[in-house]
């Protein structure tokens, strides 16, 4: 703000006075950049030079630790320059420290909607209210995930499996392809779990979003996961390797979808994520513990984090009605986000998650953390007072 | 003691193995420091006699955490934070967990801020068999009189024996605060670049805690440390600030992350104290309560995970609490341990010969999940526990740590036969696989129940009485 001298003296009119000492003002124009409010802190700052002087002087330094590896970086979409039909592609990963102050960061964490090739009328209500419209049909709900803020999609073919409704792989593909023509982000394509049928799925898939480079989730330890590696390097896609709640096993899997062909900058890893007050910690350390020891070098560690963060819906604080806990329209988003929240700040690159509000805070913090997002401006020491 | 090993602890030992720790050997008081189940006190040989003293020394500085630990308030319901070793909980674990104030401002009529400060102090809930309670009452000097500031301190003395925490810049308030809270040890907040040498003064002579501000400045900080402990105060809390929002947030939650790690990983000896955050400026722009809230929620949360010990709230509502408080039961699980029950036979409500018998785990969480289910739906059973170290159902399963004989183990050990005439078990749905298993082992009949616990009392009403009771 550029105030001229009129205005200058009009805003202290009701200060009591002002020092100026040992200052040499010698400019052509001057500029003051004092916003109204913050002119009593400057002040009083500039009457105690004297006390400040009296304390001891302290070098400091970022305490910025030294790493021998790094995290790969992975690709989710491609453009049409590259054979693919996304409007722009995303990268995850790729971290060299870890810590966003130590400079070694590339990728900020992203959120991936859910979206189900079913109507899920068993949701909790917050989720029945934000998505029950449109989940009629999987491209519109995609749609609606984009429109509000989605960075990815994740199509979940459950109805394959032949326990829910056993869709025919050919017609599960074209589901995908409904989707991808829907929206322009990168997509995730979520098998339905079932060990038989997912690499059946995933071949078709792979066949029919050629080049997209889509996440295909998952592959795990029960099933046939050398077919769905091959599949994504045939037709150019990512694999999500899942696990439940086990290093080892994470680096069992990790080192044979690496054996099988995968190429390291096509891998992603899920170590499972357990809801807020069911375990989080377990997820929590296990992301603390692959990152960790990813930076140090371990090359069987070292990819992007994805977590479903969904999960904490199944938790009944987030959803069941409950007076003693509280209104459960807020309390279910809120539980989505801190959840999000743990597993973003333990080291996570993705986030799939469901609720819209939750999805705009987390995004809030991670723009925070990166310093692109814009708060309000506050005097930190008015909090005595507010 | 940031990740020393019993070797190196034995080093600074009498060697003795005499056991007058309650240890059965000086290696083992070494790991017993190092888990804390133990203090250097209690090997007398090293404390009470002269030639260990220079081992003693040692000892001391190496068993001492780098982040100190420094307790508000007194009796009961004083409250120690800090005290931590690692960066990691997987490391070794959390020792301390992140303690919860609650404001109360001093222009609040005197009725409305008895009852503030007294619910406050109720405040409880149970989650998982622990108690999930507040921590403290940050009594901030909002009017700016001395007189109201004072007054609400009273209140908060009178209704409450929680920590207090006295917020104000004006050396003056302090004063009078700590007067009337005298021997209460309070936190006093805020000793600035302006005001130290008096806080400082009043820290020592009331010998009450102190937070060293130093909003956005690390190197500020440090330096305000570093005079107070030239002043002799020891006791000292770190706050650089919070913000609601925007990138000076992120900046906030990595200052944290640098001042636990120069502790930590670099030894930095003034940066060795508790940190504090005031996820309250959330309500800087608080039109609107529930948003409000909801942002002070992710902001405490966010620093909780970024290393805060103590954190200064406004909302009291049970929605934004929850999420917080679990988070914190969550992160400061001792990772080495899950939390357990006894495995024995619990009664619910008053179960007769004729009630039923359910089966489930010693995992606290399943316990009191199946248990409140129960008791939500007024069923008069027992409830047999069996020993899965620590393990819930799925995870027992898929780790054969349910078994049929652990099951059969369970079932004589408890005496159940002799509590009830019928022998008909209800398992989780999720143990239906044992179920053959326990029927050939035992020779008890198996009802497989549902998967989750919730819909027990509708299985009971449904398939156990249309059994014919007993
Ligand atoms: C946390 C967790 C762990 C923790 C265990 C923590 C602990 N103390 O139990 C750790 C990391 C140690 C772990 C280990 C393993 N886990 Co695990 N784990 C989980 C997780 C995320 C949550 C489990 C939980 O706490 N549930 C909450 C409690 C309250 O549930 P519960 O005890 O089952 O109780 C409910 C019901 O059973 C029922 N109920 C309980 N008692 C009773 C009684 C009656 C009478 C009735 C009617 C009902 C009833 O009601 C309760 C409420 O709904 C689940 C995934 C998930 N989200 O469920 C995987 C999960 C259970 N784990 C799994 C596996 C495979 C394992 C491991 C074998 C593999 C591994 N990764 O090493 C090991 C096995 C353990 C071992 N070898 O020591 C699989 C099981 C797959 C399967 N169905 O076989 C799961 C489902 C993950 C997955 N999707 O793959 N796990
Ligand atoms: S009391 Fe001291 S000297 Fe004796 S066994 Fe214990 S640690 Fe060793």
């Amino acid at each position: 703000m550029k105030l001229n001298l009129e205005e200058i003296i009009r805003n202290l009119i009701d200060v009591e006075d002002v020092e100026l000492e040992n200052v040499q003002i010698d400019a052509e124009e001057l500029v003051l950049r004092v916003k109204q409010s913050m002119l009593p802190v400057v002040l009083s700052k500039a009457q105690v030079a004297e006390a400040e002087e009296a304390l001891p002087e302290i070098t400091f330094e970022k305490p910025v630790a030294e790493y021998r590896g790094y995290v790969e970086e992975v690709t989710l979409g491609a453009t049409r320059s590259e054979g693919g039909s996304r409007g722009k592609v995303i990268k995850i990963g790729g971290q060299r420290s870890l810590y966003h102050f130590e400079g070694g960061w590339m990728n900020k964490p992203v959120v991936s909607f859910d979206v189900f090739d079913l109507p899920q009328p068993q949701f909790p209500k917050a989720l029945r209210e934000a998505w029950g419209e449109v989940w009629d049909s999987p491209a519109e709900w995609a749609r609606e995930a984009v429109k509000r803020g989605a960075d990815l999609v994740t199509i979940h073919l459950v109805s394959t499996d032949p326990k829910v409704k056993d869709t025919p792989v050919g017609e599960a593909a074209k589901v995908v392809e409904e989707v991808l023509q829907a929206v322009d982000v990168p997509i995730v394509v979520g098998g339905s779990g079932n060990p038989e049928k997912d690499p059946v799925l995933f071949e078709k898939v792979a066949e029919v979003a050629e080049n997209e480079r889509c996440l295909l989730a998952s592959a795990n330890l029960d099933l046939d996961h050398e077919r769905i590696v091959k599949a994504a390097v045939k037709h150019n896609h990512n694999v999500l390797s899942w696990v439940s709640l086990d290093i080892n096993d994470q680096k069992i899997l990790n080192r044979q979808l690496l054996q099988e062909g995968l190429p390291r900058e096509r891998l992603v890893q899920d170590p499972t994520t357990a809801a807020l007050g069911y375990g989080l910690e377990y997820t929590y350390t296990m992301i603390e513990r692959i990152k960790l020891n990813a930076l140090k070098g371990e090359k069987e560690l070292a990819f992007p984090v994805s977590c479903g963060v969904t999960n904490a819906w199944a938790a009944r604080e987030a959803w069941m009605n409950v007076a003693e806990w509280g209104p459960r329209e807020y309390r279910g988003p809120l539980w989505e986000t801190i959840n999000a929240l743990a597993v973003m700040l333990a080291g996570a690159d993705i986030m799939m998650m469901l609720h819209p509000s939750a999805v705009q805070s987390i995004k809030n913090i991670i723009d925070s953390i990166f310093g692109e997002h814009q708060g309000v401006e506050i005097r930190y020491e008015d909090w005595l007072r507010v | 003691m940031a990740k020393v090993s019993p070797l190196e602890i034995y080093k600074y030992l009498p060697g003795l193995n005499c056991r007058k720790c309650g240890s059965d050997s000086c290696m083992a008081f070494a790991s017993a420091l190092i888990e804390r189940s133990k203090s250097y006190e209690d090997c007398p040989p090293l404390v009470t006699e002269e030639k260990y003293r220079d081992k003693l020394e040692k000892l001391i500085e190496l068993v001492t955490p780098p982040v100190r630990e420094v307790v508000i308030g007194t009796g009961e319901r004083a409250r120690a934070i800090g005290g931590e070793e690692v960066m990691y909980r997987h490391e070794l674990t959390f020792f301390s967990p992140t303690a919860l104030f609650i404001d109360v401002s001093d222009d609040l009529p005197a009725d409305e801020l008895a009852e503030r400060v007294a619910r406050i102090s109720r405040f409880e809930i149970e989650r998982v068999g622990q108690k999930l309670r507040l921590d403290g009452i940050a009594v901030r000097a909002k009017s700016g009189d001395v007189a109201k500031f004072g007054e609400a301190v009273v209140t908060a003395v009178e209704n409450s024996d929680l920590p207090l925490m006295l917020c104000s810049f004006d050396p003056e308030h302090l004063e009078v605060g700590l007067e009337i809270a005298l021997e209460r040890r309070p936190l006093i907040y805020a000793a600035t670049r302006e005001n130290v040498d008096a806080v400082a003064e009043l820290a020592l002579k009331h010998s009450a805690p102190v937070v060293a501000y130093s909003p956005g400045d690390i190197q500020g900080l440090l330096e305000l440390v570093a005079k107070l402990r030239e002043k002799g105060v020891e006791d000292i809390v770190l706050d650089v600030g919070t913000y609601p929002a925007g990138g000076k947030l992120g900046e906030c939650l990595e200052n944290m992350v640098m001042l636990r790690r120069l502790a930590i990983e670099k030894g930095e000896k003034l940066a060795g104290y508790p940190i504090m955050g005031v996820p309250l400026v959330a309500w800087f722009n608080g039109d609107d309560p529930v948003k409000a809230a909801m942002q002070e929620c992710i902001i405490a949360s966010a620093q909780l995970l970024r290393y805060a010990d103590l954190l200064v709230l406004h909302s009291m509502d049970m929605f934004a609490l929850l999420p917080l408080l679990t988070l914190r039961q969550n992160i400061y699980t001792d990772p080495r341990v899950p939390i357990q029950v006894d495995a024995k036979l619990y009664e619910i409500g008053k179960p007769d010969e004729n009630s039923p018998v359910l089966l489930t785990t010693n995992f606290a969480l399943t316990y009191y999940t199946v248990a409140s289910d129960i008791e939500a739906g007024k069923v008069d059973c027992y409830l047999l526990v069996v020993d899965t170290e620590g393990l819930a159902v799925e995870p027992a399963m898929a780790g054969a740590k349910l078994t049929g004989s652990l099951v059969k183990e369970a079932i004589e050990e408890s005496g159940v036969a002799r509590k009830v005439k019928h022998r008909r078990l209800i398992i989780p749905g999720m143990a239906a696989r044992i179920s053959g298993e326990i029927e050939d082992l035992t020779g008890w009949e198996v009802l497989v129940g549902p998967i989750d616990s919730s819909r027990i009392p509708a299985f009971i009403e449904q398939k156990w009485k249309s059994n014919g009771k007993g």
